[in-house]
């Protein structure tokens, strides 16, 4: 069975502005899903259909199988959901705004309590317990909304950028925590605009641009698509004029610094034997960019 | 399914009680204050030279409208800044993600109201007994108008609380309407005094018909037609009612 399945989706704001022009998308159960896309191509606008903040305009939305429009207590009662903006009370601590949302979802009290104490463990925000939540960093503040959205056990988590703004470390704690969660069964979906991110955490992928899913498959095939590669490679020094190779086109960037845009037949270890027979020798070579970054640049033209 | 809409209910009822006294001095103070003024002005120092308004002195004739005028401020005033704060901090999304029906949270948010409300009523009775006996014509009269009358001012602060995009529109309906009604309501007069005119312009006005019903529960006496009066009253509330069900349940305000 599909987690989430998304028929015909379209959103217009204020009659106007087409924010989704028919969407059509489903994410297995289990999965670990990537909806990626520029500023205001209507990721956030399609999380808010699927967790009722936003009215669609037509098309129809099924969560674990539950259709939001007839069915809406059975597929709320499934979803979890992290917004992109911070939308606690304020003055609430923490365990209260966990415990009151256990509340919402018919969770009761005790079994709240229980629930809530071991999340903020399990999130590190146990020594905030009491805290008001205005006074936790944005990085808290993000792992308290994870909280809060796992507080009823729902079977799909969706996350709206949860990683914004939120440091390194942080980021590899959150990943390592929404990877542990996947792996005992909940579909995961999530945007970002770390492509690094998606690309290591994603099963599958769709890109959404203006409005229109643009791509939409495994994390793998996607990759494949790309026919060429930039390499950067350090060397010892780079002569002026540079050698003809096939399936390669070099661009010298400084005396030590070369970029080799590679075609897809083109292994990395015949371009620096070729290389070291026009006596340039490279002592280390890096990706230019997260390769996903490449496709999705190729992929969303301006 | 009806455990998960009551567990829902319970929580936020509770969250608008802690919410009720942890801001006391916002919430249940300033009335207790300012009733305790108004008796002890118009009770104490001018009520005794004020002759007797239908054989009652001021002091016993303006109590019942006092209660009123406090109970309706602060059903209004809990409603309307609880639901507009958590629609200004987008927790009220918290509700809309849920799976709770729009019943539970318009009940919720008007036991906020009622709580507040009634027991801002009751303070202010029990402060009145220091400056005048008390009487009781028909107490089941006082008791159903008093918990109509809070329930339907928190359904009307619920509906303000629904269109309000800024602070300023939850102070527009308090200010421009509430207060004055409820001043040239007959909480001070009988409106047997006044001239023709401004007379029956009172009768336009609904606050009149809620301080009458609940001055007879007490007195006795009134200016109105009691029974009338009461049904209106049931009436009403179940208009607000539909209007901020629907409001709700529909996301007007509220969802994009
Ligand atoms: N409440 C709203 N009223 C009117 N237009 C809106 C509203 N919310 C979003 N939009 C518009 O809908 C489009 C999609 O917005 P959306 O927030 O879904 O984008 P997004 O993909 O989440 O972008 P970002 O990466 O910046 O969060 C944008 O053009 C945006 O301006
Ligand atoms: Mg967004």
């Amino acid at each position: 069975m599909n987690a989430i399945e998304i028929c015909n989706l379209k959103k217009t704001y204020n009659g106007t502005l087409e924010a989704l022009k028919g969407i059509n998308l489903s994410v297995k159960e289990g999965d670990f899903f990537g909806l990626l896309g520029p500023n205001g191509a209507g990721k956030s606008t399609t999380i808010g259909i699927l967790c009722s903040l936003v009215n669609k305009t037509s098309g129809s939305v099924k969560i674990a199988g539950y259709d939001i429009d007839t069915h809406w207590t059975q597929a709320k009662q499934n979803l979890g959901v992290v917004p992109q903006e911070f939308n606690f009370n304020i003055f609430e601590p923490c365990i209260q705004i966990l415990i009151n949302q256990a509340g919402y979802y018919g969770v009761r009290r005790k079994t709240a309590l229980e629930r809530a104490e071991k999340l903020l463990d399990q999130l590190g925000l146990l020594d905030k317990r009491n805290t008001p939540s205005m006074r936790l960093s944005g990085g808290l503040k993000r792992r308290l909304m994870i909280a809060r959205a796992l507080v009823h056990n729902p079977q799909i988590l969706i996350l709206d950028e949860p990683t914004a703004g939120v440091d390194i470390s942080l980021r590899r704690s959150m990943w390592t925590y929404l990877e542990s969660l996947n792996a005992q069964g909940m579909t995961i979906i999530l945007t970002t605009h770390y492509l690094e991110e998606a690309e290591s955490l994603c099963q599958n992928i769709a890109i959404i641009d203006k409005g229109t899913i643009i791509a939409n498959d495994t994390t793998k095939v996607l990759l494949q698509q790309l026919s060429s590669e930039v390499v950067v490679l350090y060397c010892e020094a780079v002569p002026n004029t540079l050698p003809t190779l096939p399936n390669v086109t070099l661009t010298k960037i400084d005396d030590s610094t070369l970029e080799a845009e590679l075609s897809q037949e083109k292994g990395l270890s015949v371009l620096l034997q070729e290389l070291g027979t026009a006596g340039i020798l490279v002592n280390r070579a890096k990706n230019k960019s997260s390769r996903l970054e490449e496709l999705f640049i190729k992929l969303v033209k301006v | 399914m009806f455990a998960l809409q009551w567990v829902g209910f319970i929580t936020l009822m509770r969250k608008e009680t802690i919410r009720i006294f942890r801001i006391w001095s916002q919430t249940l103070l300033p009335s207790v204050i300012t009733t305790t003024l108004y008796f002890l002005i118009f009770g104490g120092f001018i009520g005794s030279r004020i002759g007797k308004v239908h054989d009652h002195t001021y002091i016993e004739f303006i109590v019942p409208g006092l209660i009123m005028m406090s109970v309706i401020t602060n059903s209004y005033a809990n409603v309307v800044s609880s639901v507009f704060g958590a629609k200004f901090q987008k927790n009220i999304e918290e509700l809309l993600v849920s799976p709770l029906s729009a019943t539970t949270i318009l009940l919720g948010y008007l036991s906020g109201g009622l709580l507040r409300g009634l027991l801002i009523g009751l303070f202010v009775t029990l402060i009145s007994l220091i400056f005048a006996p008390m009487q009781f014509h028909h107490i089941g009269l006082i008791i159903s108008t008093v918990f109509l009358t809070s329930l339907l001012f928190s359904l009307a602060g619920f509906i303000n609380a629904m269109f309000a995009k800024k602070f300023d529109d939850i102070s527009i309906v308090p200010t421009f309407f509430l207060t004055p009604l409820t001043y040239l309501g007959g909480v001070f007069y009988s409106i047997q005094y006044l001239s023709p005119f401004w007379r029956h312009l009172s009768f336009l006005n609904p606050v009149l018909y809620l301080v009458n019903i609940f001055r007879y529960g007490f007195l006795g006496i009134s200016d109105i037609n009691v029974p009338l009066a009461f049904s209106s009253l049931i009436l009403l509330v179940f208009v607000l009612w539909t209007i901020a069900w629907t409001l709700l349940k529909k996301g007007i305000g509220i969802r994009q």
